[in-house]
């Protein structure tokens, strides 16, 4: 597949919104996620910029794409990319956490449109997803459903259970990603209880895996198309992905998993963005 | 009348269900035969997925169907349902109010040989926590079968609360069933006894006793518990004594339902029948309910001991 120059350039403008939009309302919101919100920022500008069916103006249309973030804590990633694609005004982005807001701490389907699956606590999304892939079977629609998965998330059992039955219920409209940064908030996942190796682990699981740069969109559009041509089988996509990616101090430091910039470092990240 | 499991009775109503609303899909835990939703499976294998052992995917995943306008009946037994997959039910389920429909079987104690690990007696008090969720507890399998679908009707999360061992059948075809409403099955005006599920039987026998010693009790059947309701806990509160009786621990069931009203609205002296923060154990179910005082005479001599 080739991605023309312009979609480039397009996603790459959009990634760097995105990218200042986590960080302004962090900073703003005095706490939040931002180390995890940078790293899976490309990933969602490529699913909502380039990728998914999906209708801002008419965001529960039944026949969209789905998208589940089952690390539910890069909520300020959803919500730029949703805000920026025109789900709701982007000024709503400042309310972040604050009584409320329609944006809440993690994503609440009932309060932010656009919001596909409540989550937040770790380990339930890709159930969720696969229960949206097996209805999309049962009404015979061409729906894709889309799932982002944290690498430290894969601790949780409940994903192994959910991947033993997308395997089982062959469900090839079904695309998983693990933002594989490589940290969680303890410190290196390697150390604190490693989930490694990833691929071979959903390979034994009956996956169709991909491995790809989680910041390059030709590399991340071309495992989403090869995903679309397996059959039987559901395809997780591994995106190596670099934590707190775009501001150089927040750059695979694990201090930055769960705290909020403060004004002055805001302005500093702000500046190379 | 005879002797029907209310598992049973779900398994026929799911299976009659199923052919009126499209919707409805039923997931199990490799427990479909106990649950019966085998009955189901059978009459609409597309509609049926069993998700294996593990219960919080099975929960996920009727969530997810839930979001595509999808009514999903997630079952498997008490315990694994509302204990196994409880954040799953609160935080995939609950929070987002999805229209998924939990119906467990094999609740309280008279699940008997299987024993502690698979007697759930703080199902009521887990599920009723919770905000969006309706809990309802059917008494037998005319009511069950009502139970089902009202549970289909209601949008939003319910708690149906099904048991394995076979109890009496108590109401007829004329029975109305409304959910939230309590229903009163006998007048009376010295004491009334407030049940649940199969403590409804052992209720009404109780109350045959206590005729005797020309004691009058009042009978009121709490198929919900959640919402629960208040009018007929308060006209009951009305012969100055309370007996609940459940087939539950008494800390957070039904029994604690009737006291929060109670205490806040009309404080009257309240005994509650109930599992006495214990575990269960093995044994067949009629001796582990006298074992544990949930037998109708339990229920008839607190009443007398209120009255005293």
């Amino acid at each position: 597949m080739q991605v023309s120059k312009e979609k480039l350039e397009e996603l790459t403008k959009a990634a760097r919104k995105v990218r200042r939009s986590i960080i302004e309302m962090t900073a703003e919101a005095g706490s939040g996620h931002p180390g995890g919100s940078l790293s899976c920022a490309d990933i969602l500008v490529a699913l909502y910029f380039h990728e998914m069916k999906v209708d801002p103006q008419n965001p529960d249309w039944p026949d969209r794409d789905r998208f589940v973030l089952s690390k539910g804590h890069a909520a300020p990633a959803l919500y730029a990319v949703l805000a920026e694609r025109g789900y709701f005004p982007k000024e709503e982005l400042k309310t972040l956490r604050k009584i409320n807001s329609i944006l809440q701490g993690h994503p609440d389907m009932k309060k932010t449109p656009g919001v596909d699956m409540t989550t937040g606590s770790l380990g339930q999304g890709l159930s969720a997803a696969n229960g949206m892939a097996l209805a999309g079977k049962l009404d015979g629609k061409s729906y894709r459903v889309y799932v982002l998965l944290g690498d430290g998330e894969l601790e949780e059992g409940q994903v192994w259970e959910a991947a033993m039955a997308a395997a089982h219920y062959k469900l090839d409209n079904l695309t998983a990603f693990v933002d594989h940064n490589g940290l969680q908030i303890d410190g290196p996942i390697v150390q604190v209880m490693s989930p490694e190796i990833i691929q071979e682990k959903f390979r034994a699981f009956g996956w169709h895996v991909i491995d790809v740069d989680g910041h390059d969109f030709e590399d991340i559009l071309r495992a989403i198309e090869e995903a679309k041509s397996i059959k039987e089988k559901p395809t997780v996509i591994v995106a190596k992905t670099v934590k707190g990616k775009g501001v150089p101090f927040m750059e695979n430091q694990v201090d930055w998993h769960g705290k909020a910039p403060s004004k002055e470092q805001a302005e500093e990240a702000l500046k190379v963005l | 009348m005879p002797k029907i499991a209310t598992r049973d009775a779900y398994g026929e109503a799911l299976a009659e269900l199923g052919e009126e609303i499209k919707e409805i899909v039923v997931l199990d835990a490799d427990l479909s035969k106990s649950t019966k939703t085998s009955v189901f499976a059978k009459k609409f294998p597309e509609r049926f997925f069993n998700m294996g052992i593990a219960e919080q995917n099975l929960m996920g995943t009727a969530a997810g169907l839930a979001t595509c306008g999808k009514i999903p009946f997630a079952s498997t037994f008490a315990i694994f349902a509302t204990g196994r997959a409880f954040e799953q039910v609160r935080n995939s389920i609950c929070y987002p109010n999805l229209n998924v429909k939990i119906a467990a079987t094999h609740a309280g104690i008279t699940v008997g040989e299987d024993g502690a690990t698979h007697q759930s007696i703080e199902d009521i008090a887990l599920m009723r926590v919770m905000p969006n969720m309706t809990v309802i507890s059917p008494a037998d399998a005319t009511e069950t079968k009502m139970a089902v679908r009202a549970a289909a009707q209601i949008k939003g999360p319910v708690y149906l609360r099904l048991g394995r061992h076979p109890v009496e059948t108590i109401f007829g075809e004329g029975y109305e069933f409304k959910p939230g409403k309590g229903v009163i099955l006998r007048e009376g005006k010295d004491v009334a006894i407030i049940a649940t599920g199969v403590m409804v039987a052992e209720a009404l026998k109780a109350a045959e006793m206590l005729e005797k010693d020309d004691i009058k009790a009042m009978v009121v059947n709490i198929h919900t518990i959640k919402p629960i309701d208040e009018e007929v806990i308060l006209k009951a509160a009305e012969c100055g004594a309370i007996v609940t009786a459940e087939e539950h621990s008494i800390i957070g069931g039904l029994g604690s339902a009737v006291a929060e009203v109670l205490s806040e609205k009309k404080p009257v002296p309240i005994k509650r029948i109930g599992i006495r923060d214990v575990f269960g154990m093995s044994g067949k179910p009629e001796e582990l309910m006298k074992a544990y005082g949930l037998a109708a005479e339990d229920i008839a001599e607190a009443a007398r001991t209120l009255r005293r």
